[in-house]
């Protein structure tokens, strides 16, 4: 039986209005004190052991961010966020210093495991097997909270010369790298979130490609929030240097809690020479219940710069959770026959609200770009998808092709789309195309007609319209992604 | 035995009156044929024989086995073996018609109890029935019905219909839009069907595709009622005389 | 970029306010009508110049392009009133009868009321607000719900303008062609419009805008529009301003059911253009097809903005927009698509497409959708770019020359968009125009 049954099967297992991953880990937590001052980021840099460079660079974001306001353009509405009235840095509390896993509180393997991420290498060796009989690997860096708590395949990655691990280790064992990177594709003073994320962001995760490496397994960062109240920040930096390529993926979710809670990360890719780097999310915070009580504001950033000549930067986004999204993975094309991609499929249902999108820059010669966005909306909820295409008047030979498709399923749900499309240059060529569409009766009927459940064939329906994008997802991830999608619509058929 | 039964069947369509008493017996492994002009209501009985939502039986039933389906769900129906061959197949983006085939045939016999078909089976099943269509493998692998002529609309829908096996087969207006050759082709692929298991209405407006599929009765529906029953040769007489007979008062 | 701080207030907007502060007293209305301005200006006064920060006009920062205000033109003397009598006449010799407006001001000399088809009325606009006239008042301002500052300013300072009425069934067989003058003077006009077509009525409006080379004059008009159930209305209207001048122009409909509206803007002239249209779809079964071309050379800013507002069932709308951009200008389309909850069964669709026949010039495109409702049709296309070299290669290879060969692509390019008018006339007028605008390209 195809993936269309499992993934039927998967919502019959379910109840309604019941978010998987909602459980809440008992552990005991170091945190620092409510609220958000100078002090605040000293401790947090201090907590790190962080070089003086890395406080006095917080602490100019810090200070910039209190001069902005929060933005207001997108088509998300909330009731005002009180700053001081979060927590900025929480983490496990641990007796020393970890030796190996088996030192690890014991509850936090459980979640894990709960959570199907499995942290002990001896039980990921088994991996996916590939439809040529081969099995692959997927090296994982745990967030919890605001700290990375383990991250496997160091030793095996560093052989290969890649170095993955937790930002806030970079920061000690490769400062000079970071220093040289950080910040430089998403400056501390980009916008609201980027710059409150610059001042207070407690790890994530640090990935350096060496030239000519292709790395040798998929990478991933895990990303759980569990603390109350917390904000998560978490930052990561990917260098693909020439010739190299790396596939990585994050996963996040979050227990199922009456308060929404804040999550501003920034991502930054940048691409040398010849450089690849696919980004992969699948996006899985706390929806909140079915009322919008609940759930996670992700407000996000996440940015690539393709640096060097013929170097290509993908996003594939699966976004399924969150109360509230608010992110634009884009692409600055600046080497010349660089390429942007990004493709997207974005579900909201309930009370979700989602505004989404990409922004690709072509500064480049013969840049190219590609964007493939899919939204769908159900429920009660609000689904917009917002993209920006522009040239310089440099970028001869642009190229952008962009498709957005919205499928509505129910009558109170709305899709939006808002692109922007700037041509400043008469041998670019822009071609943008958009559908809103409903899923038809007469195509359901159709199904049933052949014997599909009307569950069974709305999830035939959804996987058909969201298969360019699924495709794009690596494979481990991409039977995941697809039960994803059947439980987030859940309920949306009558 | 009767395997169809339809009594006194009223049916009507945005509460408008289309069906006004139709009554019909059809027996296990014969074909029928339904004919009459435009607007008499043979593509609405079809739909309500497969359960399409919106059109609403207001008197009479319709038996499978002695048993009503009218309560019953469309896929409830189709597992039964009802199969519809649409005049107007739909499209599905992105829904393979491998997929779209597998997942059906998995699906009604998972609900009939029946084992699923292996991988192997089914593919070497498939590949047979399209090879007698003359569907080429590479159109399975397309999205369903999309970007299919006319004729590929209908010889999937013949495919698919040999993949179900159905026990009642309805084929709604299978000729229409269809040269001769891709009519003949259809037809040798129901033809192929017909057995002792297997009972068709065949509903069309013109004699032409009874050539190939030969029925046993004849039916003339007009205004939502049959009028008129005979054999195969009722079907030549309409063919020469036209429908005026049966739609005297039909422009009042 | 998150920063919303109170900007000074520019000194454009300065003298917008001594304006209408030493208008006020003798602009035409009492009353309601003075209550209307003074509302409407302290909805300016509030808003202050559009500016890129305002979404809906991201792309033309009135603050920026607009430096100076001008004072309101005075009433056009006899050598005015010559000049615009011997003009050419912009569309040719389409039959149709004129209403002539020098200054913004309405010149009956140059106009023709004589004969009026039964069930038409017309009437200078500072007449009827001068006499309070009902018909007027009771749709002035209320046509549709619009905060726009643009179209505040025009409520604040309207002079003149036109009022047309026509009866419910009465046909108006004769195009009616609004013929705007402006000053040959560094100087204002605001006019105000108002037209309104009962219920199966029908009539086609035609406003031209014209102007002086030399004169950086400034234009804010505003026509309202009342379409009512079954009827069918024309509106088409070329911006052929002089190349200094600035024109913000607004035209705001509500269409009633099973009607008919067809729309298009055409323009070539003009240094600043600003061309918005408000569309609400009030009644259900409308068919209405929203065009328009831009033909743009030197240093040109033209934008058109475009909201068609769904808010009735079954109703069909087509959009397409077309740019042919030469020298450094600019050209910008947004058009926003809204199918408000319960607009079931809404089929819109919108294109906006630009050819860059030089590397200076700069297209923007937002084409926006926004759904809230499920069972409908909705899409909408953007294209930018050049030529296409392998039809220009064709041609070529056919013996055509380079220059015959782009201007053959530019005008099927630009016809698709004229070909949607219904007037067979006005559609050769406007294309001979393109034409006429390509054998003038260097």
């Amino acid at each position: 039986m195809p993936a269309v049954q499992e993934t039927v099967d998967q919502v019959r297992r379910i109840d309604v209005d019941k978010y998987k991953y909602g459980f809440v880990t008992d552990i005991e937590s170091d945190k620092a004190a409510k609220g958000l001052s100078e002090e605040t980021v000293r401790f947090i840099s201090a907590k790190k052991g962080e070089p003086e460079w890395m406080l006095q660079w917080r602490l100019e974001a810090f200070r910039h961010w209190q001069t902005m306001r929060e933005p207001k353009w997108a088509r998300v509405h909330y009731p005002p966020i009180d700053y001081q009235d979060l927590y900025y840095y929480s983490a496990p509390k641990k007796k020393k210093s970890l030796k190996s896993l088996d030192e690890l509180d014991p509850e936090i393997l459980r979640t894990y495991e709960k959570l199907g991420i499995p942290l002990r290498e001896q039980e990921i060796l088994a991996g996916v097997e590939r439809p040529d009989g081969t099995r692959s690997r997927v090296a994982v860096d745990a967030v919890f909270d605001s700290v990375s708590v383990a991250t496997t395949f160091q030793k095996e990655l560093k052989q290969a010369g890649v170095i993955f691990m937790p930002i806030s280790e970079a920061l000690r064992e490769h400062p000079d790298l970071v220093r040289k990177y950080l910040g430089t594709v998403v400056p501390a003073t980009d916008n609201f979130f980027a710059t409150l994320n610059s001042a207070v962001f407690s790890d994530g995760s640090f990935v350096y490609v060496p030239p000519g490496v292709r790395c040798p397994m998929e990478l991933s960062t895990y990303f759980r929030i569990n603390e109350k109240n917390t904000g998560q920040f978490e930052r990561t930096l990917i260098i693909a240097d020439k010739g190299s390529y790396v596939s990585y993926l994050e996963g996040c979710t979050a227990p199922s809690r009456d308060e929404n809670q804040l999550h501003a990360a920034v991502v930054e890719l940048i691409a040398h020479d010849d450089a690849e780097i696919k980004y992969s999310t699948i996006q899985n915070w706390y929806p909140g219940d079915k009322e919008g009580k609940g759930g996670i504001y992700n407000f996000v950033t996440k940015r690539g710069e393709c640096r060097g000549a013929r170097s290509k930067i993908s996003w594939t986004q699966l976004e399924t959770g969150s109360a509230i999204t608010w992110k634009y993975p884009s692409c600055i094309l600046r080497g010349d026959d660089s390429r942007g991609e990004f493709y997207s499929i974005a579900i909201s249902n309930g009370r979700q609200q989602v505004d989404s999108g990409t922004k690709m820059w072509h500064f480049g010669k013969n840049t190219t770009s590609r964007i493939i966005s899919k939204g769908i909306a159900a429920g009660r909820s609000n689904n917009t998808y917002r993209g920006l295409v522009t040239t310089s008047r440099g970028a001869t030979g642009a190229r952008n092709f962009t498709a957005c498709d919205s499928l509505l399923i129910g009558d109170k749900a709305g899709a939006h789309t808002i692109p922007y499309i700037e041509a400043k240059n008469s041998k670019a060529v822009f071609e943008h195309e958009a559908t809103t569409s409903k899923i038809s009766d007469d195509i359901l009927f159709y199904c049933r007609q052949r014997g599909l459940s009307a569950e069974e064939a709305v999830a035939l329906v959804v996987n058909g319209f969201v298969k360019d994008v699924l495709q794009q997802l690596p494979m481990e991830f991409a039977v995941e992604a697809q039960k994803l999608i059947s439980i987030s619509l859940e309920g949306s058929v009558g | 035995m009767a395997l169809l039964e339809i009594k006194n069947l009223h049916a009507e369509v945005d509460g408008k009156k289309i069906l006004n008493g139709v009554d019909l017996v059809v027996k296990k492994g014969t074909v029928h044929a339904i004919m009459g002009p435009n607007g008499s209501g043979k593509s609405t009985l079809s739909y309500v024989l497969a359960g399409k939502p919106g059109y609403t039986v207001t008197e009479g039933d319709v038996l499978l086995d002695g048993e009503s389906i009218l309560g019953m769900e469309p896929d409830e129906r189709a597992a039964k073996g009802i199969f519809l061959a649409f005049q107007y197949p739909l499209e599905i983006p992105g829904v393979a018609s491998m997929t779209f085939l597998r997942t059906a045939v998995n699906a009604q016999r998972k609900r009939r109890g029946e084992p699923e078909l292996s991988t192997p089976e089914f593919m070497k099943r498939v590949r047979w029935m399209a090879e007698k269509l003359e569907i080429e493998p590479e159109m399975l692998r397309r999205a369903v019905n999309v970007g299919f002529s006319g004729g590929e609309k209908k010889r999937n829908e013949v495919l698919q219909m040999s993949m179900l096996e159905p026990r009642l087969a309805i084929l709604d207006e299978t000729d229409s839009g269809l040269d001769i050759d891709a009519l003949r082709i259809a037809a040798d692929g129901v033809n192929r069907l017909r057995s002792p298991e297997c009972s068709m209405i065949v509903i069309t407006h013109y004699q032409r595709l009874l050539d190939y599929i030969v029925p046993d009765v004849v039916h003339v529906l007009s205004k939502g009622r049959v009028v008129k029953t005979g054999g195969k040769e009722l079907a030549h007489e309409l063919e020469a005389r036209g429908y005026a007979e049966y739609q005297d008062d039909a422009a009042a | 970029m998150n920063v919303d701080v109170k900007p000074m207030k520019t000194a454009a907007e300065l003298s917008l306010a001594g304006v209408y502060a030493t208008a006020k007293a003798r602009l035409p209305g009492g009353g309601a009508v003075a209550a209307l301005r003074e509302s409407a200006f302290r909805s300016f006064d509030a808003q202050g110049l559009p500016h890129r920060r305002i979404e809906e006009w991201k792309y033309t920062d009135l603050r920026a392009l607009m430096r100076e205000a001008r004072t309101v033109a005075a009433p056009p003397d006899a050598a005015a009133k010559d000049r615009a009598k011997v003009a050419p006449c912009v569309i040719g010799d389409v039959e149709c009868r004129r209403i002539v407006f020098i200054n913004g001001v309405f010149v009956p000399e140059l106009s023709d009321l004589s004969a009026l088809e039964p069930g038409l009325t017309i009437l200078s606009m500072a007449e009827a607000l001068a006499k309070g006239d009902v018909r007027v008042t009771q749709h002035l301002g209320k046509v549709l719900d619009n905060n726009d500052a643009a179209l505040a300013l025009n409520t604040a300072l309207m002079g003149d303008g036109i009022f047309i009425h026509v009866a419910a069934g009465a046909a108006v067989d004769k195009p009616l062609h609004l013929s705007f003058f402006g000053p040959d003077t560094p100087a204002s006009v605001f006019t105000r419009s108002l037209v309104v077509v009962e219920k199966a009525g029908r009539a086609m409006l035609i406003e031209s805008h014209e102007g002086a080379s030399d004169a950086d004059y400034q234009v804010n008009a505003a026509i309202e529009l009342v379409v009512g159930d079954e009827a069918h209305v024309d509106h088409v209207k070329l911006i052929a301003e002089g190349v200094k001048a600035l024109h913000v122009s607004t035209l705001l409909a509500s269409i009633g059911a099973r009607a008919r509206f067809n729309d298009f803007t055409f323009t070539t002239g003009g240094a600043v253009v600003r061309n918005q249209v408000f569309l609400r779809f009030d009644g259900a079964d409308t068919v209405a097809g929203i065009r328009g071309a831009n033909l743009l050379d030197g240093k040109q800013h033209v934008d058109t903005t475009l909201v068609a507002d769904h808010h009735a069932v079954g109703c069909q709308s087509r959009e397409l927009f077309k740019a042919v951009l030469d020298g450094d200008s600019h050209s910008i389309f947004q058009g926003k698509i809204i199918v408000q909850p319960g607009a079931q069964k809404t089929d819109a669709r919108m294109m906006t497409q630009a050819l860059l026949l030089s590397d200076r010039a700069e297209s923007d495109n937002k084409p926006e959708l926004e759904i809230f409702a499920d069972d409908v049709q909705c899409g909408h296309g953007a294209t930018a770019g050049a030529l296409d070299q392998n039809l220009l290669f064709y041609l070529k290879a056919r013996g055509i020359p380079q220059k015959e060969a782009e201007a053959l692509l530019i005008q099927s390019f630009v016809g698709e968009a004229i070909e949607g008018i219904e007037h067979a006339g006005l559609r050769e007028v406007l294309l001979e125009a393109v034409a006429a605008h390509l054998a003038a390209r260097k």
